[in-house]
């Protein structure tokens, strides 16, 4: 390890911690009399010159960073590489999606704060190093408690950021507890040695101690994308937090946690010797299953388990809910179960990891702009109730129609990207997993998709079908409704065109 | 060329959305806006149906024509393919036909008229894009894009108990379409040839044990949307709830993507479900015995509850139930003449349904405001609205199957076919015939031609009752006029049809 090597790897982080810099010191040295307004759009500007600038210089970074030990710490290009993009991009249009914003009047603050966060997701994307994933988690999640509680004249606003610093302080104690335990079976923090020495440890028994570690890990990372049990803090937080802060949560916090997941199933397969990142598996090699997950049978089983139970618990929830964030927010606990499906039946070849980034990006910008359009009618309307949106076609018809695009897509709606994304994640899992339990873990899966279009109609009934009070036009900031509408035709005309984004993905894992 | 009736529709759906974006209904622009609308609507379900009425000219007898086929998602090796053959050309034919009488019957649809048409072309558009799909990937895709424009046609300018009705039917058809989901996941991975391609599944010798489960999910799947006693409960408040053209349209086509789909996917991908299951329980053999016996079921059961109905939609909602029976029946007869007869009555049925949806909802109900009998008993409809009495005779004679409408050519393929099969399906269905003569008899007289005095109230209102519109006749003649061609003369279908069935059940999809 050396500082070029390091600031090498690096280098998306730090320029957006530089953009951050930029973005305070513009904000409180020259537009501190300004108007809120122009404070806004300078604060999102820069924030997206930033992602940009970051994406832009990437590829630059592309390559490993290896501890004192040799054992790599970073390894950024592939499936990583993609993520880090996909989180830029989201990052990106939260920030655009920040124009008008009156929750707050430290807009400097708030971008800087979104951008830090941003990084901190970068560096989990990339990690292959305990102790490198838990300073990622940690500069992510601070950053986003502090999102939650950034509208300081709201008192939910203040209670969700309390009930989600809570619960993440105990899922990081947890987290950190399984850690020293792999530390402590394994003698490393390096993902790989990690999967490769309790394989062998449990293979010649004596594994008690691993499911321990491995029951911690899960609780920890379950924490982080809202996985039943772990998913009492999502409902609050997505409600109570400002739209904006609410979108990162639920989509580049997402995303990031997702690729950790990603990374912990590929190292684990790197156990068997036969994989290599950017080998592409031919449709002819038979998929072995990742069953033996080198930390040998009891990871699955904790995916599958808290799959099925975030699946259930979510929908469900989601069907009694009266306030739309909290329907997002259940819904994505729900989509986080269908994911973990794909992430238990992790394939040997890049075909899951394929496809679980598939749909978790495609799932963070339909929630993106899920969020933008809830933002515009609460800033109209006061409230996110459902019957805040009666008549919405009426009142903006735009607007109505983009909500039709994001929750039909959601709900698992062809030609919409949604409907692909699901297809995709659960051919993945029955291509890897063979026999009766993936089949019927894949049932229930499109059965409570089934289940789920009934609470997404739900509100789509009340923006085209029920009479409302009031029927005055609801006016948006032109760049809100175009960043909308774009989000839209994207979710369209990747719904339309899947190998668009398919073919991106997949290009991410011949870069070695 | 055919699968520009996909394009059209689409193109359309967009264009009527666009004109409430571009010209938002200002109290002077509301009208002229909705008057676009309405033309609009109309000159794309023309062209839709003189392309269907062109395309089958030009494809009957020719086997099965390949329209387009470019691979869409290479990576999964899911190909867009759009093909015809002699059953798709009837069935987009008939979908052209209920199109076009079907905007003509919406022609008073006065609030919101350009989304209602923007859902109806868009609905319209996934109906001939199931019709003409030969990948499964792809005809999922088509049969899912039609339930969403469906819920809110129902949902927004239905009547009765509406946004139940509505919710009803879209979950019904989710989760039927869940079922196929899972089925198409598991052919896909199954079959390992990495394609969804009709033809290509079909071939991938898939093992009988899975198709022996997979063909019920599927199967079952679909036979939701057909109607399938016991699990045809969201037709009859479905079509009750529907405006007029959206119900003209379930009970027309929307119910046939079910039917469509039973023998395309379910029956072409996976035969050997039908196979015997090598022992018997309680004298059911196979799935073929146990759906048989749930259409035959469907077809008394059917025919038993609309003569017990008082609102008269809902008799046609349950005759609809009754008709379709035959078309599954006729599907597992697994004989020629028997699945000929059933995609025959596809057509014969869409027709005929449409045409009693119509003379129901728009024609009757629209001026009464009333379809209960006891109202109508009294009102002398056969004086006031001749027109109406006597498309309705029509309309009836066809339903119950008089020789000379396509009915009665259908229905006796239907019953000949199982004759064949089992004989005791065709006495049991022949049952249900009886009871649809006396279902229609009861309805035509209860509301056209009852001799009951006039109640008071009605009689002080003796006057109000709006005059026949073009588009009503129109209408009529289009629909009438298609069964009694059909009826007289069979042979323009069946020449498309014949080959089509042989060809399935010499081998599957080749």
């Amino acid at each position: 390890m050396n500082y070029a090597d390091l600031f090498r790897v690096t280098l998306p982080e730090t320029i957006l911690e530089i953009a951050a810099v930029v973005v305070l010191i513009v904000d409180l040295a020259f537009l501190r009399k300004s108007a809120q307004q122009l404070r806004t759009t300078s604060a999102a500007f820069f924030g997206i010159i930033g992602c940009a600038a970051a994406a832009w210089y990437l590829p630059l970074g592309v390559g490993n960073l290896n501890g004192p030990d040799g054992l790599a710490l970073l390894s950024t290009g592939g499936a990583a590489a993609c993520a880090q993009i996909a989180i830029l991009a989201l990052t990106g249009l939260c920030l655009a999606l920040l124009v008008e914003t009156l929750f707050t009047r430290h807009v400097g603050e708030f971008v800087a704060v979104m951008l830090m966060s941003a990084a901190g997701g970068l560096i989990i994307a990339a990690a292959q190093d305990l102790i490198v994933i838990f300073i990622g988690l940690e500069l992510l999640s601070l950053g986003l408690y502090i999102l939650t509680a950034f509208a300081k004249k709201s008192a939910k606003s203040a209670e969700a950021a309390i009930k989600y610093y809570l619960f993440g302080a105990m899922s990081a104690a947890f987290l950190l507890f399984g850690f020293s335990y792999l530390y402590g079976l394994t003698g490393s923090t390096n993902l790989q040695r990690i999967a490769q020495h309790s394989y062998f440890q449990s293979y010649f028994g004596a594994a008690a101690l691993l499911d321990v570690a491995l029951v911690m890990v899960a609780a920890g990372l379950g924490f982080k994308i809202a996985a039943v049990p772990f998913q009492l803090w999502a409902p609050d937080t997505y409600e109570g937090a400002p739209a904006p802060a609410a979108a990162f949560v639920a989509s580049v916090s997402k995303v990031a946690s997702f690729a950790l997941l990603i990374s912990v199933g590929t190292a684990a397969l790197h156990v068997s010797g036969h994989y290599a990142i950017g080998q592409q598996i031919t449709a002819d090699v038979p998929e072995v299953s990742a069953r033996h997950f080198g930390m040998n049978g009891p990871w699955w089983l904790l995916l599958a388990v808290l799959s099925v139970a975030s699946m259930i618990v979510g929908n469900l929830a989601a069907l009694a809910q009266s306030s739309v964030r909290r329907l997002v927010a259940y819904s994505a606990v729900a989509h986080a179960g269908y994911v973990l499906l794909g992430l238990a039946f992790f394939s040997y070849s890049a075909l899951s990891a394929r496809a679980v980034l598939y749909y978790i990006l495609t799932y963070g910008l339909t929630t993106i702009g899920a969020f933008g359009v809830v933002a515009v009618v609460e800033r109209a309307t006061g409230s996110d109730r459902m019957d805040s949106f009666l008549s919405l076609h009426k009142r903006n018809p735009v607007l109505a129609a983009v909500l039709l695009v994001f929750f039909l897509s959601l709900a698992g709606i062809p030609p919409l990207v949604g409907f692909w994304a699901k297809f995709n994640l659960f051919a993945a899992v029955l291509a890897v997993g063979a026999g009766p339990v993936p089949f019927a873990l894949v049932a229930l899966a499109v059965a409570f998709s089934a289940v789920s279009l009934y609470y997404y109609l739900q509100v789509l009934k009340r923006a085209y079908v029920m009479p409302g009070p009031d029927e005055s036009p609801i006016r948006a900031h032109p760049v809100t409704m175009i960043v909308l509408v774009f989000i839209a035709v994207a979710v369209v005309v990747l719904g339309c065109f899947p190998s668009l984004l398919g073919d991106w993905i997949a290009s991410f894992y011949s870069l070695g | 060329m055919l699968a520009w009736t996909i394009y059209l529709s689409f193109a359309g759906a967009l264009l009527e959305a666009l004109i409430g974006a571009v010209l938002p209904a200002r109290p002077g622009e509301s009208q002229r806006s909705a008057a676009m609308a309405r033309w609009l609507a109309l000159a794309i379900a023309i062209a839709g149906l003189a392309l269907g009425i062109a395309g089958f000219a030009a494809g009957t007898g020719h086997g099965r024509i390949t329209i387009v086929d470019v691979p869409w998602i290479a990576s999964m090796g899911i190909r867009y393919t759009l093909a015809a053959d002699g059953i798709s050309l009837v069935l987009v034919l008939l979908t052209g036909i209920a199109a076009v009488a079907g905007v003509l019957f919406s022609w008073n649809v006065e609030v919101r008229t350009n989304q209602f048409f923007a859902f109806y072309l868009a609905l319209i558009g996934g109906v001939y894009g199931v019709f003409l799909s030969f990948d499964f990937f792809l005809l999922f895709v088509f049969y899912e894009i039609a339930i969403v424009p469906k819920y809110f046609l129902i949902a927004i300018w239905g009547s009765t108990r509406r946004e139940y009705g509505a919710m009803k039917l879209a979950l019904y058809s989710f989760v039927g379409s869940a079922m196929v989901l899972i089925g198409l996941l598991a052919a896909y991975a199954t079959a390992g040839s990495h394609s969804t391609g009709l033809v290509d599944l079909a071939h991938a010798g898939l093992p009988v044990s899975f198709q022996m489960w997979a063909f019920p999910l599927v199967f079952i799947g679909f036979a939701i949307l057909a109607g399938m006693w016991p699990l045809h409960t969201w037709a009859p408040t479905g079509h009750v709830a529907a405006p007029t053209a959206a119900s003209m349209l379930l009970a027309g086509v929307v119910m046939k993507l079910g039917a469509y789909g039973c023998l395309r996917v379910a029956i072409g991908v996976f035969p050997h479900g039908l196979d015997p299951w090598g022992f018997s329980f309680l004298g059911l053999g196979s799935w073929r015995d146990v759906f048989a016996v749930l259409a035959v079921v469907g077809i008394v059961y059917g025919a038993l509850v609309a003569l017990a109905q008082t609102d008269f939609k809902f008799v046609i909602g349950y005759s609809s139930v009754s008709h379709m029976g035959f078309v599954l029946l006729g599907l597992v007869t697994l004989t020629q003449i028997g699945m000929t007869g059933a995609v025959l009555q596809m057509f014969s049925h869409g027709v005929i349904a449409g045409l009693l949806f119509a003379i129901v909802g728009r024609i009757v109900y629209d001026r009464t405001h009333t379809r209960q009998f006891a109202e109508l008993e009294h009102m002398h409809l056969s004086r006031r609205l001749p027109f109406a009495a006597w498309a309705f005779v029509i309309a009836g004679m066809a339903s119950i199957g008089l020789p000379g409408f396509s009915g009665f050519v259908a229905e006796l393929q239907v019953l000949i076919g199982a004759w064949i099969a089992r004989p005791w399906w065709t006495i049991v269905a022949g049952v249900g015939i009886v009871v649809g003569v006396a279902y229609t008899w009861r309805a035509l007289q209860k509301a056209f031609f009852s001799d009951l005095a006039p109640a008071q109230h009605i009689h002080d209102h003796a006057h109000a009752l709006d005059p026949i519109t073009w588009p009503e006749i129109a209408g009529v003649a289009l629909l009438g006029g298609a069964t009694l061609v059909v009826g007289l003369y069979p042979r323009v279908l069946l020449d498309a049809i014949e080959p089509a069935v042989k060809s399935l059940l010499a081998g599957g999809l080749q």
